[in-house]
This record gives C-alpha cells, sequence and structure tokens, in this order.
C-alpha cells in the first residue's frame, strides 16, 4: 500500500527530513498557499518506527546553497535533490556549516543583530552555534 | 587594531598588554610619561562613570586629547542611525571607546568606523579592558597566574566580567572555584568551553570556604534577581564578606571586586591588608594607556 505522488520536472525534492519536520522546512523556504506551482509534503514515509520521515516536493525552484545550510539547522542530514527535466542533477546532504552570514536569527533579544541592519552571523562551536555579536551559544534548530 | 571581546585574544596578545602596561607603570612612576598625539572619543550609550573616567584619565596622562559623545541608548531608535553616528564620530577621532547597552554593539562599530575601536562593555556580553586589567593586577600582585586557587564569589550568572575571568584564568591554567549561590550559577556553555579548551579545573560550590584561596573576587547579588525577597536577603547576608570569613586564610591572599561595591563587602573588611580592590581599579590606568597606545600604532600602521 502506498501513495502516488507525482515527480516533478523542474524543482527541488528534499528527502530525508527528520519526521515531523517537513512543514518547517516548507516554512523556511517560504512555500505557503499563495505559492504558485505543485508542492507536495509528504509524511511519514517508510517503515518502522525509528526510519520514517518526511519529504517534500517543490515544482518551480531550485532550492539554493544558502537554504540548503538552513535546512540542515532543522533537519539534519536532509538531502536536496536539484531536479531538471524530471531527473536529479545535482544531491547535495543538508550538513551543519562551520560558519553562517544571513542565516537564521540570533534568539538573544539584546543583540545588536536584531536592533541594526546588519547580517546575522554564526559559527559552530563544540556542535553548537555561537553569535558572531553577543557571542551567546545557542543550538542549530533555536536559530529557525 | 580593536579590542572587542576577550575570545579574540590569544595568551601571547594578553602577555604582549601585560608587558605594555608594565611600560605605562614604569613611566607614571618615574613621572614621566611620553606623550602621544591623537584624540580619543568616548561614545557611552549608557552611564559607567568609572570606565569612562578611567578611560579618559588614561588618554590624558598619554597627552591626547578627548572628544566626549554623550548619547543615550534611546537616540538608537530615534534619530540617526547607529552606523551614521560611529560612522561620524569616527571622523572625529583616532580612537573610539565605546559603551553600549546591546550586546555585540562593538564589533558592529569595529566594522563601520576605520578607527580602532575599545569595548567599554556591551550590555552582558563583554569588557574586556577590565578583564585585562584584572589579570593584570594578579600578575603584577601574585607573580604566575598559573600558579593560582582563585575563588569567584558571588552573582555568576548576570556578572559578565566573571565569565571573561574565568576564560582569562583557564587561557593561564590556573584553578578556579566558582563560589554562586543556587540559581546564580556560572553559564553551563562557559564552564564547558573552559574544560574542553584549557583543561582548566573549576569546582563548583556554594559554600564559603577561602582558606585554599590565594584570590578571592567578589561581585554584586542584586536583590532585583530574587523573586523571594526573605530569599533575597537571606542570600545577600551570606554573600557579604564579613570579617570572619577571613579567619584562617592565606596570609597572603587578596580580595578584588571590579567596583563599584555597595555594601558586598563591609568596611571592616575595607581596612583589612587582604582588600585590593582600590589598587586594582588604579591599573586600569597603566592598562588602558597601554592598550591606547597600541591602538595608535597600528592605525598609524593601517596609513603607512
Ligand atoms: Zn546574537
Amino acid at each position: 500500500m502506498g501513495i502516488t505522488v507525482d515527480t516533478i520536472e523542474q524543482g527541488t525534492v528534499v528527502d530525508h527530513i527528520r519526521q515531523g519536520m517537513g512543514i518547517r522546512v516548507m516554512d523556511l523556504l517560504g512555500i505557503d498557499k499563495s505559492y504558485p506551482h505543485r508542492v507536495a509534503l509528504v509524511m511519514n514515509v517508510g517503515s518502522g518506527k525509528s526510519n520514517k520521515k518526511d519529504i517534500v516536493k517543490i515544482e518551480g525552484i531550485l532550492v539554493s546553497e544558502e537554504k540548503t545550510d538552513a535546512i540542515a539547522l532543522i533537519a539534519p542530514n536532509a538531502t536536496i535533490n536539484h531536479i531538471q527535466e524530471g531527473r536529479v542533477v545535482k544531491k547535495k546532504k543538508a550538513e551543519l556549516p562551520e560558519k553562517m552570514e544571513g542565516v537564521g536569527k540570533c534568539p538573544n533579544p539584546k543583540c545588536i543583530s536584531n536592533h541594526q541592519d546588519v547580517p546575522s552571523r554564526f559559527a559552530l562551536d563544540n556542535g553548537e552555534y555561537r553569535c558572531g555579536y553577543c557571542e551567546r551559544k545557542f543550538r542549530a534548530s533555536e536559530l529557525v | 587594531m580593536d579590542l572587542i571581546s576577550f575570545r579574540d585574544l590569544s595568551k601571547e596578545d594578553v602577555e604582549d598588554y601585560f608587558a605594555r602596561a608594565e611600560e605605562m607603570d614604569r613611566q607614571l612612576e618615574a613621572g614621566n610619561v611620553e606623550k602621544l598625539d591623537g584624540i580619543v572619543a568616548t561614545m557611552f550609550f549608557e552611564p559607567s562613570t568609572r570606565t569612562k573616567l578611567s578611560f579618559q584619565s588614561a588618554a590624558e596622562r598619554l597627552g591626547l586629547q578627548i572628544v566626549d559623545f554623550v548619547g543615550s541608548s534611546s537616540s538608537l531608535k530615534k534619530g540617526e542611525s547607529f552606523e551614521d553616528t560611529i560612522r561620524t564620530v569616527d571622523g572625529y577621532a583616532d580612537i573610539i571607546v565605546i559603551r553600549h547597552p546591546l550586546e555585540g554593539s562593538a564589533r558592529v562599530a569595529s566594522e563601520f568606523a576605520e578607527a580602532p575601536i575599545a569595548n567599554g562593555g556591551d550590555g552582558g556580553n563583554q569588557h574586556p579592558s577590565q578583564t585585562l586589567l584584572d589579570l593584570y593586577t594578579l600578575k603584577k600582585m601574585k607573580g604566575d597566574i598559573g600558579a593560582l586557587n582563585v575563588h569567584l564569589v558571588g552573582d555568576l550568572k548576570h556578572a559578565r566580567t566573571m565569565r571573561s575571568l574565568l576564560y582569562g584564568l583557564g587561557m593561564f591554567g590556573a584553578k578556579v572555584k566558582l563560589v554562586a549561590p543556587s540559581g546564580l550559577e556560572m553559564a553551563r556553555d562557559a564552564i564547558a568551553d573552559v574544560k574542553r579548551k584549557f583543561e582548566m579545573e573549576v569546582e563548583e560550590t556554594e559554600t564559603i570556604d577561602f582558606k585554599d584561596a590565594d584570590v578571592v573576587y567578589v561581585c554584586r547579588i542584586q536583590e532585583e534577581r530574587f523573586e523571594d525577597k526573605y530569599e533575597a536577603m537571606s542570600v545577600k547576608k551570606k554573600f557579604t564578606i564579613k570579617p570572619e570569613y577571613l579567619q584562617g586564610v592565606k596570609e597572603d591572599m587578596i580580595i578584588l571586586h571590579p567596583l563599584p561595591k555597595i555594601d558586598e563587602i563591609p568596611p571592616e573588611v575595607d581596612k583589612s591588608k587582604y582588600a585590593k580592590y582600590f589598587e586594582q581599579a588604579k591599573n586600569g590606568i597603566p592598562m588602558r594607556m597601554g592598550i591606547m597606545k597600541k591602538m595608535l600604532g597600528s592605525a598609524r600602521q593601517k596609513k603607512g
């Protein structure tokens, strides 16, 4: 038994998303009801309790490198597949980047990055991200 | 060359600042300070009389001119943008000393300004000249920082100076005991950080016992941190450095405090031989002279 989801011609498939995080990946990519092309969110795919995952298929956009990094913040180990003419032309695993600029937002309300027009900046420090301004450390998932 | 965060400094950098402060101390003692040429802008978006006076006094001793920007943090929201303000003042000065309640403000200022920026405190984040003068005080009074057993006492959660000081002590291999009331302990990640980076020996306790201490560094516990007034009173009472706490301590133990202090150290202790916080504050002058002299040197190099 399965659900058939059409393959897409031109766009991006985000696969191996941690179960339950598919919706957040869509939010992060700015996909909402106003999006004009086909989008599929497939939840709880796979067998067994621990192997379940979510998949997001989006017709019409090739997710940028920057967004790929951001996806890693909420869905580590997700894969981002660029599709052209129905075939995978590029496959990248979302990995927590060593450094990020303009990706994510510092959760510290007293951080200058939340008061001035400056790009957010984070550097990985022992599995967590340190803000380049207020120097506080946060878990990756706190930045999105 | 900016001085934004103690975290940007290596041990060699810190030792270089020590050497510069020592040289300034020598010149001050000889009454023969080599005069420099330049203008220092002080930009204090929140009041801190002592830090400002210390920087201004250090600048005066070096023969530098001072221009004072009187700002308030509300001017950030209303009038001119922070960026414009910094760029404008940058045109007037060779060094900018900035204090601002938002964390990371000095870092941002350093990106807008050509002139070197000295961070005089950015909210709860960093106050690197304070950390440098604290460490310089330890070196001057005690010699080898790495051989010291230092007790950090008080509200270690909110005191910004304590987090950087812990880091600096770790850098030099000192042993540290963190003495804080429950709920006001040093942030977990700050402790994990020094343990990992410097393999530092850190002990945590709520019990005050200074017998094995070479240095007791005290900071204030603010009543506002507690919801329960009764609890606030009893904690404050326990963390007041009473004369009986000094019975049986090492002969040459010293007590430091970043100042201003209110009632956490009573007058009897001020009079004791252990109290060294006024000397500590005085060390801010040679250290800040050294910092500004280094900045002027680097600014000239940059211009060629
Ligand atoms: Zn921040």
